[in-house]
């Protein structure tokens, strides 16, 4: 029989035979630790494995993004132990300056189709937006891949998730996502690799890919591919990589636990209400919620398109009065784009808050996050009670952010 | 090397309906607020401390009692204290129907030990397993043993990746033992 996409990409790592439900050891192209995770990481490593050398500097990389830069003391001290462990061992470092670790490591061309990478990040998934089977994994896995560029994976059954239908703007790729998360909930495709295939998604843009493949995490698979690839998309992306960009497809005779149809024709704009990404409604519903604040960036939306969306919608009007607008770009060459575009500057002119890269207020350390009776509404990918605060948070598109923000209450681009 | 059953009091986290509480995830488990950490035997008092009605847990818990938890518990971070608080606290085994996959490895690199139990939904709706009662579960053939209602279950038994890491301690030991 023949392989599905991951099985592929792991039968290349590997000297076992790849089939679903089989455990397997696979090799890692890149493995990668945060300033969250990379101190354990370290401090594991120094006990488990003092003075003997990591299995290739080349291959292994810190990515700071969760507090960037460090503005507890603690966060301070845990970057600084990563930056010294680095320097120890000859391993580059994306410090605060640079931005979310997966894009970074995409833009850097590090992440290259059909490889494997792994890193203290749950959204390390993303990366099946190019063909990569990435892979979040804790500090113990990390630590034991830096010695021996090796882990253990059991190699899950493999689903095609079909989209039938296509949609149109002000729907986005964040929309099709938030209905994927409400159709397929965290049952579905939860431990399973899923194939998205339609044209739904073959035209997708690299930000609409990654955004898809983002919230894959959400919906607890291990991961997402998608193997049709506009031209946009695949021009954007050997930007990148300085090479062609060629993902595997699946044999014809690839065999899936399952196939699924999901119509997504004429979807309109959704919205995930707290407490879960999966608690997803047509923003129209919603339309009225007063809001407190907006958050745009994440690596779910934190592309240069999704603050050129805002933009286009802010323009000529203004964030309404006392409502906080946060815009978080994901990496630095994003920030640099926005900045000799202008963009920033429309952004400003209209009343955002606009900060340095980073992963928002999806971990502690920067900002995006809320106070008790706040209500933010957010281009993230995470809304769990709690998790950005005690306020409460609402996902939605770049563009139902920008609107909602304008109106100090839950709105479509179509309310402007 | 573990011993490879344990026997233990049970929390089965459960909502005030008395319904298994699926969806854990690791901000419930192990708030990010407290990320900085990364001394294990820091991490039990955090343990449960953002989930609604189990915020004492800590408090509750003694060494060797159980957790049973609803499906995709662990959802969410990859971070490894979600697992090290509970071995903070020296629980003794974690069920669940279901777990998020990085929950799930980074509890077996570290030697915790955590099964799936299909059977758990149904044993909590009809009131055959409660917190406080006590079990005993068999790792390697899946024997669970409910000795205070006097009744038999299964869970998963531990694969064998899952059983050789466990028995030499993490996967740190596993990978020392192991030449490849």
């Amino acid at each position: 029989m023949g392989k599905t996409v991951i099985e592929k990409i792991i039968q290349s790592h590997t000297t076992d035979e790849v089939a679903p439900g089989k455990i397997v050891w696979m090799d890692l192209d890149i493995r990668s630790a945060r300033d969250f995770g990379g101190p354990n990481v370290v401090k594991s490593y120094e006990r488990e494995y003092a003075g003997l050398p990591l299995a290739d500097k080349t291959k292994t990389f810190f990515t700071f993004d969760l507090c960037a830069p460090a503005c507890t003391l603690k966060y301070a001290d845990n970057q600084q132990v990563c930056r010294d462990f680095a320097r120890k061992n000859g391993v580059e470092v994306f410090d605060v300056d640079s931005g979310v670790g997966t894009h970074v490591l995409m833009e850097e061309g590090l992440a290259r189709a059909n490889g494997t990478v792994v890193g203290t990040d749950s959204h390390m998934n993303i990366l099946g937006a190019l063909g990569v089977f990435g892979q979040g994994m804790g500090d113990v896995d990390i630590t034991f891949a830096f010695r021996t560029g090796r882990t253990w994976f059991e190699v899950p059954d493999s689903v095609k998730v079909v989209l039938k239908g296509t949609f149109s703007k002000p729907t986005s790729a964040k929309d099709l996502t938030l209905y994927l998360l409400k159709v397929l909930g965290t049952k579905k495709i939860a431990l399973r690799s899923a194939e998205f295939t339609g044209p739904a998604v073959a035209g997708l843009s690299l930000a609409g890919r990654l955004t898809l493949c983002s919230m894959v995490t959400e919906m607890a698979g291990i991961i997402g591919f998608i193997p049709e690839c506009g031209p946009e998309a695949r021009r954007e992306i050997e930007r990148y990589s300085k090479t062609a960009f060629s993902p595997w497809a699946a044999d014809a005779d690839a065999g899936y636990a399952e196939a699924i149809e999901v119509d997504v024709s004429s979807l309109p704009p959704q919205v995930a209400a707290p407490p879960s990404p999966t608690n997803v409604r047509p923003a129209a519903e919603l339309r009225g919620t007063k809001i407190d604040s907006g958050f745009i960036g994440s690596c779910t939306n934190g592309r240069f398109e999704d603050f050129v969306e805002a933009a286009r919608l802010l323009k000529g009007r203004k964030v309404k009065k006392g409502i906080m607008l946060k815009i978080v770009p994901a990496t630095r060459r994003v920030y640099e784009e926005l900045l000799v575009q202008g963009i920033l500057q429309e952004l400003f002119e209209a009343g955002a808050i606009v900060v340095n890269p980073g992963c928002g207020g999806c971990a502690e350390g920067h900002v995006g996050l809320t106070g008790k009776g706040e209500v933010q509404i957010s281009t993230g990918n995470r809304n769990f009670a709690g998790k950005q605060g005690k306020g409460q948070t609402y996902l939605a598109s770049p563009a139902v952010v920008a609107a909602s923000c304008v109106l100090g209450q839950i709105a479509g681009p179509e309310d402007l | 090397m573990n011993t490879t059953s344990h026997r233990g009091r049970i929390w089965v986290l459960t909502d005030p309906s008395g319904k298994l509480i699926e969806d854990i995830d690791t901000d419930q488990i192990f708030h990010n607020a407290h990320l900085h950490i990364t001394e294990i035997a820091e991490m039990g008092p955090y343990a449960l401390g953002n989930l609604e009605g189990w915020k004492d847990f800590p408090k509750k818990a003694k060494p060797g009692d159980i957790i049973a938890a609803g499906r995709n518990f662990g959802a969410g971070s990859s971070r490894q204290q979600a697992v090290d608080c509970f071995i903070a606290l020296q629980v003794g085994a974690l069920l669940a129907p279901s777990f998020s996959s990085i929950y799930f490895r980074n509890a077996v690199n570290s030697g915790f030990p955590i099964l799936r139990c299909g059977e758990l939904d149904s044993l909590v709706a009809g009131k055959k397993l409660e917190s406080g009662d006590e079990v005993e579960v068999d790792f390697l053939s899946g024997r669970g043993l409910h000795l205070t209602k006097k009744r038999a279950f299964t869970v998963e038994p531990m694969s064998a990746v899952q059983r050789d890491i466990f028995r030499q301690g993490n996967l740190f030991a596993f990978g020392r033992s192991f030449s490849r």
